[in-house]
């Protein structure tokens, strides 16, 4: 049993942007004491947006619990609740957001709304120790490459349709596998990625900067379709493309901007050839490689009680009034007084 | 005649490195694209014989479109080697802050008759950054690096090429990217008609809002 300093500040994040519902809990010094999450699994198909909201307004009381719980905190010594209000899917938003005003009002304490897409980005400084990096934000959501600048994160390429998730995502479902408690469907691409060995020549979209994905999808979903080519070998190839082309923009924003950091976060950066491929675009770029630890790639709470930490301590709180969810809150429209 | 004497690493780039070399006493830019170990063999060498061959070919039609590029010595394909004049001069990344009000207006409406022009003769220039634009000591503003590029007529791909300077404004010049942006359609304008670029600004805006995240999507919640 860890005795807490009573002088010790807390705050507890909510994240509910998408399928998970996670509550994390910081010290205000950046000491994640818990990090809870509870997934929604559809029984097919994609993320139906109602249905994963019930789910988390189902799970939220036992996510609460265990949070505290393992933290060793009371509600009563929390300082702060920090929830994601946006970018993401209105209901689950709406659920998190629902849960997080409940809280604070009946604490009494400050409310906080944080950026989504910039709790990746700064979990990720945290857990690493990167200060400035050029940041690769890739999830089933998003795909972005951003660095900051004058006060906000800017946005110097990103995906001109799908996310990379959602490719892989999409891909695997259209190939019959399942998704399972703890192994996303990434993660069941990257498995048999590592049994292809014929590359597929695909698609391969690099507008700038910017990357587009849906063609790919098209073009290899088409070919699992043929059955010309064995799952493995288009799980690998697809990999192989999609991944090429977010290392390729990276590489062009790492030159653009002469960062001395790269930073890998979201969901897909739990993917080890994604790491590898940007570990060595870093490198030559003379570079050091930063990667969110896997606890912390998938959407999760404490990144936001953390994001929220940074921007109470800079004068930010959401009044409940305030606080409606904001479900395209685009990353480079969030002023980011922490960061210098 | 393949006599070229590499010199110096002028820059390197993400997908290229560019040297400075003497060629027949001449100072020349070898833009080589060097394998990129990161990717699978067979994808890297489709990627750069691609680009290596359609780069020269959209130069030469931006030069007969009447827009300033660097004149094409040497191609070779095999080391993904293209051999090129040296334009004297600066990136417009570099210069653009530091311009006075009328200087960077200037700027601004010739990049956009520049862009105009190789869209009204079917070249997409594919990587419309700041970076990729020299302003030579003489005066005369080049575009560079068509790597990315392609032959289309097509709306879209207009319109993504504008879309991708609009951007690259917004992050790398965001205190002047409004008025920036405002400058490059001016001379699109100009060059195209009103008519025309009215479309393509429509379809830049339609562009923008397939994005994640946009604000103005609003169709639902």
């Amino acid at each position: 049993m860890v005795a807490h300093k009573t002088s010790e500040r807390y705050c507890l994040g909510i994240e509910s942007t998408a399928d998970d519902f996670g509550v994390g809990i910081s010290t205000f010094n950046g000491k994640i004491l818990a990090n809870i999450s509870n997934g929604y699994i559809p029984k097919e198909g994609g993320i139906h947006p109602r249905e994963a909201a019930r789910h988390h307004a189902e799970v939220a009381d036992a996510v609460l619990a265990e949070a505290l719980a393992k933290a060793e905190v009371k509600a009563k010594d929390l300082t702060l609740i920090a929830f994601s209000q946006g970018p993401g899917l209105g209901p689950c938003l709406r659920t998190g957001a629902t849960v997080a005003r409940a809280l604070a009002s009946y604490l009494n304490i400050p409310l906080v709304g944080v950026n989504h897409s910039v709790g990746h980005i700064e979990i990720g400084k945290l857990k690493t120790g990167a200060k400035d990096p050029l940041t690769l934000y890739v999830s089933g959501g998003n795909t972005m490459v951003t660095a900051y600048a004058s006060g906000r994160y800017r946005v110097f390429g990103e995906t001109l349709d799908i996310a990379l998730g959602n490719c892989l995502d999409v891909f695997a479902r259209e190939a019959g596998l399942k998704h399972k408690k703890g192994v996303p469907l990434g993660a069941a691409v990257e498995q048999l990625a590592q049994h292809g060995k014929e590359l597929v020549l695909l698609p391969y979209v690099v507008k700038g900067m910017d990357l587009s994905l849906s063609g790919l999808l098209t073009a290899a979903t088409t070919a699992l379709k043929k059955g010309n080519c064995s799952l493995e070998d288009l799980c690998y190839s697809l990999q192989e493309h999609a991944f090429s082309m977010v290392t390729e923009v990276t590489e062009r924003a790492l030159a653009h901007t002469e960062k001395k950091e790269v930073l890998l976060t979201g969901g897909v950066a739990a993917n080890k050839r994604l790491q590898d491929m940007l570990k060595f675009i870093a490198g030559e770029h003379d570079a050091t490689f930063n990667v969110v630890p896997r606890a912390f790639a998938a959407d999760n709470g404490a990144m936001i009680a953390w994001t929220g930490i940074l921007a109470y301590t800079h004068g930010l709180v959401t009044p409940v009034e305030e606080s409606f969810v904001r479900v395209r809150w685009r990353v480079d429209r969030v002023d980011v007084p922490w960061v210098k | 005649m393949g006599e070229v004497t590499l010199t110096k690493l002028l820059r390197k780039g993400a997908e290229a490195s560019l040297f400075l070399a003497d060629w027949h006493g001449r100072r020349v830019v070898v833009k080589t694209r060097l394998p990129k170990k990161y990717r699978p063999e067979k994808l890297d060498l489709t990627i750069r014989s691609y680009r290596t061959i359609h780069e020269p070919q959209l130069m030469h039609e931006a030069k007969a479109a009447g827009v300033p590029t660097p004149t094409i010595f040497m191609v070779d394909v095999k080391n993904a080697a293209i051999t090129m004049e040296f334009v004297e001069g600066k990136q417009v990344k570099q210069l653009l802050d530091g311009l006075p009000k009328t200087e960077r207006h200037d700027l601004c409406v010739r990049i956009g008759e520049l862009i105009a022009k190789l869209h009204s003769h079917g070249v997409i220039h594919g990587d419309l950054t700041t970076s990729n634009m020299i302003l030579s000591s003489e005066g005369r503003l080049f575009m560079v690096d068509f790597g990315l590029g392609e032959k289309s007529n097509e709306r879209e791909a207009q319109g993504v090429d504008l879309h991708l300077l609009k951007r690259a404004l917004q992050s790398t010049h965001y205190q002047f990217a409004e008025e920036c942006f405002h400058d490059v359609l001016k001379g699109y304008m100009a060059v195209l008609g009103a008519d025309a670029a009215e479309r393509i600004l429509e379809k830049v805006k339609e562009i923008e809002k397939r994005g994640r995240y946009i604000a103005e999507r609003k169709q639902d919640s």
